[in-house]
């Protein structure tokens, strides 16, 4: 039998706000154990939340930028459960009335473009930790994280691969850093994945019984866990068996998804709209005025820099992988006035030596001021592509301007025809057999010859030059 | 003790006839004395009492005085008190000292005015006769075999034995009106939003109000011109200008229209308590008022709507007691589970179980819409009821309960014979509106009677003019227990 695998994404974003969501303090990662928690973090008895206009700003730009309906009235929940790192018993979410509802985002898998549609953000606020690690035979409460603002951000079932779902999951990681609401990193749990997972029989229209997999905290992590969970899946219904409703955990040594828990042990969160706050109000002023402070959106940078740089679709995406990476090949491009040629030496020479180097954009040792130069260098015919990696090299050693390089390490690509005509003549008298072969047919020879002259001028020759030069005195 | 109003002790420190520390030492000697009996505080810290009552002295010689700078009160077990033991009347925080002040607390401290100590309460607000409080039940000065009321029961008790000359009081259902009406005293509960709810323990968030309990209407309009003012760190509270609550007291009540709720004088009203109020509405009119007949008939839906809504939401906010960072936690217990369930089930008493219980059923999946929605959308025509009527009238007038006190353990084994005492308050909370008790009379037994004024949303100066006129022909407010 042919399956179907269905995937739905629940995201949560942690936003980045200065102070927490509904108190004062820091939401700063890495403190010592609770001192970033107040008497409203630690839920004593008689305190209050009040809202951060903060978060509500972050929420209303995501909403804005995946072009979504912000509900002008939106209501804060109570969601009740005990555990020792929720300080009061219940979480303060948004069930009914989120801030954010539908919106859509385009994904790229391979050769073709999909749009994923939102089904809803809600602002809502984290819980602490508990450390089981540290204490022997007890647990440890941090309550440092308690109260910090996040956007969980759930799909449509849409996707129908563990492909899908990491390039969804990385599109809305690009967008939510894109446009400043989160600082996307997943290692200190900034950016979480849940995924729902289901398999139908292909063509069957009601989707199959899913399980929830919790706090994925890296795209290679998503993409393991969905696979084993499908295969899983697949194993479990061939085999006659039932696939039951439940949570699981990704057991990433392993490899493995493992039962948390079952649909009868599932809680009754018993939500209710807080009394202690009021429904949040958005007005159409408050509204244009977050719109203002939205940066380009990834879209719309997609198609002026088809427009205006003449790159493919496909580099375009590229390109706006990350505000970062667009700002600077903007800044290239813009600096040598070579769009393609830019986003060339960005996509290869520049991305290759990061990877290599394991440096994010924001680390190149090579400044885009840099870079437009060099290629601007190349324009004006001053350097061949050969010679430019060099300078590229100098550049990203530090070794100066790129003029400075080109002059210090004699890099000027041959532009004085006596000169070369004099290597040719050289190269020609060196060689009298490559000479006769080519003459008596070898075109072999040629390159032969082509490669002596360019060696002979140490690589600053124009090869077109030679080329057609050779070829003269050869005829 | 000196039958003085608030007024008249503030004038006496001003003159420095008396000294803020002498008056407090005064009320601490009288509150040693009596205390035994009433049980009205669970906190008493004369040194630090003291010591606030120097500072006020400091401040009356610096010429920095206001108002009421010197005059002791005495606050309800359930605002946290920076220092002071804060127990809301539970063994779940009989050892929890707030490291902070509740915002009413602040604003009594910033107008000079000492703290006598913490007065009892039934446990977490929830009941009427405050015999749920885990420190004992307190007694009414009127007659010690019976309740004072509650759930701010060790405040009116306090301020009728006049161990304090004012006090703190919160109001959910009637907590304010219910006990000053049967401990003979005067009691406010304010428009919901008009003081601060930060640092005061939450029992029905979108109930809760905190307002003054003292002998008259005068001191009342003193005492709230304290409590009230934005507070950003409540989101429900209001951002208004700043009034005097005592402005109108002397207006004459030439051309007030009082309106009388028939279902508020129909079958389960005591006749006495009747009676009573029906010669406060006669000595009214003598007064210039006239009458207006009006109906709250969704009001006789209060007390189950009350009883869905508080519950739920006070299951809700009991949830942060579990233990684990502060108060009671069980001394012994197996896993995670364990230690919640023994100490919640040890922790708190078996009516706020019983009401835990009711508002985690009426929320859980299922329920919700049937109870929890179900109950919002009556509590929107109780309050569109008293918007239609005050369209008529400029005050709404009759008893504030349904009898005078009872005997202590009688009504105990039955809570809906108990919910029924709140069944004129409630509504007020129900609507956000505010209202007030004030005495009007004795049974046979000399137990004291209680008129309860609803009005519109903000016309609190205007109640405090309709009940100072009426105290000011009447002197029922200031008749004290002779028996103590």
């Amino acid at each position: 039998m042919q399956w179907e695998t269905v995937i739905g994404l629940e995201v949560h974003t942690q936003l980045a706000t200065r102070s927490k969501i509904f108190s004062g303090s820091s939401t700063a990662f890495g403190a010592a154990p609770n001192t970033q928690a107040s008497a409203v973090d630690i839920a004593l008895p008689g305190v209050l939340p009040v809202l951060n206009r903060g978060a509500v700003e972050c929420a209303i730009k995501f909403g804005l930028a995946i072009g979504a309906t912000l509900n002008r009235v939106n209501v804060f929940d109570r969601k009740s459960y005990f555990y020792p790192d929720l300080p009061k018993g219940y979480q303060i979410s948004q069930l009914a009335r989120p801030i954010v509802e539908g919106g859509a985002l385009k994904i790229v898998v391979g050769d073709t473009e999909r749009t994923i549609h939102l089904t809803r953000a809600h602002m809502e606020e984290d819980a602490g930790k508990s450390l089981h690690e540290d204490f022997q035979g007890m647990t440890g409460i941090d309550l440092n994280r308690a109260g910090t603002p996040l956007l969980e951000i759930v799909s449509e079932p849409e996707m129908r691969s563990s492909a899908e779902a990491v390039a969804y999951a990385r599109a809305l990681h690009t967008l939510v850093t894109w446009i400043g609401i989160c600082d996307g990193n997943m290692q200190e749990g900034s950016f979480r994945v849940d995924a729902n997972v289901s398999v139908r029989p292909l063509g069957q229209a009601e989707l199959g019984t899913r399980r929830e997999i919790k706090n994925l905290n890296s795209f290679r992590f998503l993409q393991q866990a969905i696979d084993y969970e499908v295969r899983w899946q697949i194993e479990t219904l061939e085999d006659g068996g039932r696939i039951e409703q439940a949570t699981v955990l990704f057991d990433a040594d392993r490899g493995e998804t493992r039962m948390m828990r079952s649909k009868e042990e599932a809680h009754d969160y018993r939500y209710f709209p807080d009394p202690d706050l009021l429904p949040v109000k958005l007005d159409e002023d408050w509204i244009e005025a977050v719109r203002a402070t939205l940066p380009e959106l990834p879209v719309a940078m997609q198609a002026r820099f088809q427009n205006d740089y003449g790159v493919s679709a496909y580099d375009a995406a590229v390109l706006t992988g990350s505000r970062a990476l667009a700002d600077y090949f903007e800044t290239a491009a813009k600096a040598c006035g070579q769009g393609k040629l830019a986003a060339n030496w960005v996509m290869g020479e520049l991305s290759a030596a990061l990877n290599k180097a394991e440096l994010d954009i924001a680390q190149s040792p090579v400044s885009a001021a840099h870079l437009g130069a060099l290629i601007a260098r190349i324009q004006d015919g001053t350097l061949s592509g050969k010679l430019a990696k060099q300078v590229f090299d100098g550049l990203w050693e530090g070794a100066g301007e790129v003029d400075a390089i080109i002059e210090a390490r004699g890099l000027k690509q041959m532009s004085d025809s006596g000169e070369l005509e004099k290597i040719i003549d050289e190269v020609l008298a060196a060689n009298p057999k490559s000479v006769d072969e080519f003459r008596s047919g070898k075109d072999k020879a040629f390159n032969a010859l082509v490669g002596q002259v360019m060696k002979a001028s140490k690589g600053r020759a124009n090869p077109a030059q030679v080329n057609e030069r050779l070829k003269a005195k050869l005829q | 003790m000196p039958e003085t109003s608030l007024s008249a002790l503030a004038a006496q420190l001003a003159a420095k006839q008396i000294s803020s520390r002498e008056l407090a030492q005064a009320y601490l000697d009288r509150i040693a004395a009596l205390n035994p009996s009433i049980n009205a505080f669970i906190t008493v810290d004369a040194e630090k009492t003291l010591a606030e009552a120097a500072a006020a002295d400091a401040l009356i010689a610096a010429g920095q005085a206001g108002p009421l700078t010197g005059v002791p009160i005495a606050h309800k077990d359930i605002f946290c008190t920076d220092g002071w033991l804060t127990t809301c009347g539970s063994k779940m925080l009989h050892n929890f000292i707030a490291p902070y002040d509740a915002h009413v607390i602040q604003r009594f401290k910033a107008a000079g005015m000492p703290s006598l100590g913490k007065t009892n309460m039934d446990e977490f607000a929830m009941g009427s006769s405050n015999e749920t409080s885990y420190f004992g039940a307190v007694k009414n000065p009127w007659n010690t075999a019976y309740v004072p009321g509650g759930s701010s029961g060790g405040a009116a008790a306090c301020v009728a034995a006049r161990m304090a000359p004012a006090a703190t009081g919160t109001d959910t259902g009637g907590s304010i009106r219910q006990p000053a009406a049967l401990c003979g005293i005067t009691g406010l509960k304010p428009t919901y939003g008009l003081v601060s709810r930060f640092g005061m323990i939450a029992f029905a968030s979108s109930l809760d109000q905190a307002g003054p309990m003292a002998p008259s209407a005068e001191d009342c309009a003193l005492l709230l011109n304290v409590m009230t003012g934005f507070d950003p760190n409540d989101s429900t509270s209001l951002d208004r200008e700043k009034e005097d609550y005592a402005r109108d007291l002397d207006k004459p009540l030439a051309g007030l229209r009082v309106g009388l709720p028939r279902e508020f004088f129909a079958a389960g009203l005591n006749s006495e308590v009747a009676a009573a109020v029906e010669a406060a509405v006669t000595e009214l009119k003598k007064l210039g008022a006239t009458t207006v007949d009006i109906s709250l008939a969704n009001s006789r839906l209060a007390i189950p709507v009350y009883y869905v809504l508080a519950p739920a939401e006070a299951s809700s906010n009991l949830s942060r007691f579990d233990g684990v960072r502060y108060g009671y936690r069980a001394p012994e217990y197996g896993n995670l589970d364990d230690m919640y369930s023994k100490t919640r089930a040890q922790g708190f008493g078996a009516e706020v179980k019983r009401r835990i219980l009711i508002g985690a059923y009426v929320l859980s999946h299922g329920y919700y819409d049937a109870y929890y929605l179900q109950a919002q959308k009556i509590r929107r025509l109780i309050a569109d009821d008293f918007n239609a009527a005050f369209k008529t009238c400029d005050v709404i007038l009759g008893p504030t309960a349904p009898g005078t006190a009872f005997k202590l353990g009688e009504k105990s084994g039955d809570p809906v014979e108990m919910y029924l005492n709140d069944l004129y308050t409630i509504p007020a909370n129900l609507a956000g509106l505010p209202g007030m008790s004030l005495p009007c009379g004795f049974d046979a037994q000399g137990l004291p009677i209680g008129l309860q004024l609803v009005g519109n949303y903000f016309s609190e100066a205007k109640m405090l003019n309709v009940a100072h006129q009426y105290q000011r022909a009447t002197d029922w407010h200031s008749r004290m227990p002779t028996n103590l």
